[in-house]
């Protein structure tokens, strides 16, 4: 069904291209671009890039994942720290953190450090109040059941919270991914010496079509299949949550 | 009181990260405020803010406009919620900045591509939520209005809309958020003028502090206007649900 949405889409704007409607030089015609989208990958010297940038996305992720979980388990404890905490988070984000990237390129360098620090940023915040979310909704006899069966805190965690909380932990996982991803793209693109995002940027600059739609199809399928990909695992353990 | 102790630990830390990293890069808290107060007396930074300001409320008003428009739409028929509201959450899930080339391609440079680039931020959320907001209505208002015989328009702006007031609330703060971050980004890639620009500028000069300055000016306006939405919205809440 969407896929049928989608092949009509692309149908009519490629009639529209082929028709005269939309000038190539303001946008060429679906199958040019998968024509340039084979083009590009077939050189060799993109994969690099392509590693590049992955290599930071999944590193990205890996970081805000890991500490946005364990930032949310310490809130979730530290009612204070919570209290004094939550106000920002509501705020988190409306401020555009992009905008702190020059800064830190300037402190960290033109690197990977700053482009992983930005979407670390960007992706963290998500996976903490996913996290929260989850402990808050965790229900009472939970933890009266484990009580009961004489758990130790460690067996409490692992073996009885952990496994509840997963649906919330996921759909964090999902949109931390989601963040890592723009977050990398974005900041090579704005401002870097490589990566998938640095490389549409030079192409732009340097009226390389070719490389420059190439690439923008491939970081579109790629971000739409994994999107899917991600929002079906969601949908399947949201479900089991309901039984 | 726990949110004014987390503020002055934050700034605590900034004041020790700036102490330890070498004066020139990490500017210290004080001094970037100090900037920030002289960028307020010089006519520049005004010209920046405008331009900023202008392609901000441009975008923001056009996605209203359009995404509740299409989030009617969308709510008041199901079955095309079914079909599309996939589609577009996988279009926000896109790296967007990447189509950014494309938006130049059509829009040409200038004014136009900034609030093109903002609306392609903010539309998607504002229908989604919208049309979520719609589909999650009592039944009860519709048959109401069908007993009532109303009109479409009729219906739409005596019951659906006044109903939906908290989520239509909620979706223009997100929305604003979204569609500030699309103009600055725009502005960061390719503008002669704008708040972004401004940092991309001042990041060539190597001046972190007015990077740091046009940062705080920045999370100060987004948080107002996040504050002041989202303290609307809370009140409208409470007074739908008092009896």
């Amino acid at each position: 069904m969407h896929f049928l949405l989608v092949a009509i889409l692309i149908a009519v704007l490629q009639g529209l291209c082929v028709a005269g409607f939309i000038a190539p030089s303001t946008l060429p015609a679906p199958s040019q671009m998968l024509v340039d989208l084979y083009r590009v990958l077939g050189t060799a010297d993109i994969w690099p890039s392509i590693a590049l940038s992955f290599g930071d996305i999944l590193l990205s992720a890996a970081l805000a994942i890991v500490g946005g979980f364990c930032a949310g388990v310490l809130l979730h404890r530290a009612p204070f720290l919570r209290r004094g905490v939550e106000p920002f988070l509501a705020s988190y984000y409306a401020v555009p953190t992009f905008i702190f990237y020059p800064v830190l390129v300037v402190l960290l360098g033109a690197g990977r450090a700053p482009i992983i620090a930005i979407s670390v940023a960007l992706a963290i915040v998500a996976m903490m109040s996913a996290t929260l979310t989850g402990l808050d909704r965790l229900p009472p006899v939970l933890r009266k059941t484990a009580r009961i069966l004489r758990l130790s805190p460690l067996q409490t965690a692992l073996r009885v919270q952990l496994p509840a909380i997963t649906p919330d932990l996921f759909t964090g996982m999902k949109l931390a991914f989601s963040y890592a991803f723009i977050g990398v793209i974005a900041s090579e693109f704005i401002l870097s010496g490589n990566g998938i995002g640095y490389a549409i940027a030079y192409a732009y600059n340097n009226f390389d079509n070719t490389t420059m739609y190439g690439l923008i199809v491939f970081i579109v399928i790629v971000a739409s299949a994994v999107n899917a990909a991600l929002d079906a695992l969601d949908r399947r353990l949201q479900s089991r949550r309901q039984r | 009181m726990p949110p004014i102790v987390v503020l002055l630990a934050a700034l605590a830390l900034w004041q020790a990260v700036h102490m330890t990293s070498g004066s020139a890069d990490v500017p210290a808290p004080a001094l970037t405020v100090l900037r920030l107060w002289q960028m307020l007396g010089a006519s520049r930074f005004w010209s920046d803010v405008g331009a900023s300001c202008l392609a901000f409320i441009a975008a923001l008003l056009i996605s209203l406009a359009a995404g509740i428009g299409a989030g009617i739409v969308l709510g008041l028929h199901q079955p095309s919620e079914a079909a599309v509201a996939p589609l577009l959450s996988n279009f926000y899930a896109i790296p967007k900045v990447t189509l950014y080339p494309i938006v130049l391609g059509i829009f040409g440079l200038g004014m136009a591509p900034k609030v093109a680039f903002g609306v392609m931020h903010a539309l998607v959320p504002i229908t989604l939520l919208t049309a979520r907001a719609i589909a999650q209505l009592r039944p009860v208002y519709l048959r109401a209005a069908k007993v009532m015989r109303l009109n479409l328009a009729t219906t739409v702006r005596t019951i659906v809309l006044p109903a939906i007031l908290p989520e239509l609330l909620g979706a223009i703060r997100i929305g604003a958020s979204l569609s500030l971050l699309g103009v600055l980004i725009g502005e960061m890639f390719a503008a002669k003028q704008g708040l972004g620009f401004a940092a991309m500028r001042a990041m060539g000069l190597g001046d972190t502090t007015a990077i740091a300055a046009i940062g705080l000016f920045l999370v100060l306006f987004a948080v107002a206007i996040n504050t002041a939405l989202l303290t609307i919205e809370r009140k409208t809440r409470r007074g739908i649900t008092a009896p």
